[in-house]
């Protein structure tokens, strides 16, 4: 091998294109979740335990700071079944191309950011 | 062939098929609950124990479950594998996760069962 290549490891230069940017993004709201599930279930299992227990829930999601929460996860989660779907379309051979990956990420993000309106809308 | 002790399936191929295949289930369990919520704006505990308390639902909660732990640790050792080169860090931070994911399949089976 060449040793004398240009190599550019400094990350902070390189401008991530924009299908590595929905990549990593998928990432981070994956680990995101894996944090996040501990809340869904302490959720599910408060609002399931008694009438007293799902009305406690109620009254803590209906505080700003928890939406805020609530929403911040629907997003992440919306996201990563967005990208996901994106992801099993791309292993049947749909969007594989150069033109297919840039095309897909645009798509990804537009999708998510539509529904996380939709998702605002819905919880306020 | 290539293996690695802490694959999930022992083999990138299954592991691969085990993130897909759980990916659909929990996509399905997702929209559901999505849409039942949806539908039922002004839900109360009665109705969310109606929901819980059909055999079906509980099975698909299972089975959501069981593809989570799965999912997430597919998902988690592939981060650790490409981002946690010390294999002692390594290790912990698996150790951990397989810990958490534990405690989850645990909680959640808890929470069906008492229902």
């Amino acid at each position: 091998m060449n040793k004398k290549r240009p190599v550019n490891l400094d990350l902070t230069t390189i401008q991530l294109p924009l299908p590595a940017f929905t990549s990593i993004l998928h990432r981070v709201s994956g680990f995101a979740l894996f944090a996040a599930i501990a809340l869904l279930l302490y959720l599910l299992q408060r609002s399931l335990s008694s009438a007293q227990g799902f009305a406690e829930i109620k009254v803590l999601l209906s505080g700003i700071g928890a939406k805020f929460i609530i929403w911040a996860v629907l997003c992440m989660l919306v996201y990563h079944l967005v990208a996901g779907i994106k992801h099993l379309l791309m292993d049947i051979g749909i969007g594989e191309s150069l033109e297919g990956g840039r095309l897909g990420a645009q798509a990804v993000l537009a999708i998510t950011l539509l529904l996380a309106v939709i998702l605002g809308f819905w919880l306020w | 062939m290539v293996t690695n002790v802490t694959n999930f399936g022992r083999s990138g191929l299954h592991d691969w098929l085990v993130q897909r295949l759980s990916a659909l289930v929990l996509a399905a369990y997702t929209l559901f609950l999505l849409v039942f919520l949806l539908i039922n704006p002004d839900i109360d505990h009665v109705r969310w124990m109606e929901l819980f308390q059909q055999r079906w639902v509980r099975g698909f909660t299972l089975l959501a479950l069981v593809a989570l732990i799965g999912h997430a640790w597919v998902g988690m050792w592939t981060i650790s594998t490409d981002y946690l080169k010390p294999l002692l860090l390594r290790f912990l931070f698996q150790s951990g996760c397989s810990l958490v994911l534990f405690v989850y399949l645990v909680w959640g089976v808890r929470i069906v069962w008492s229902i």
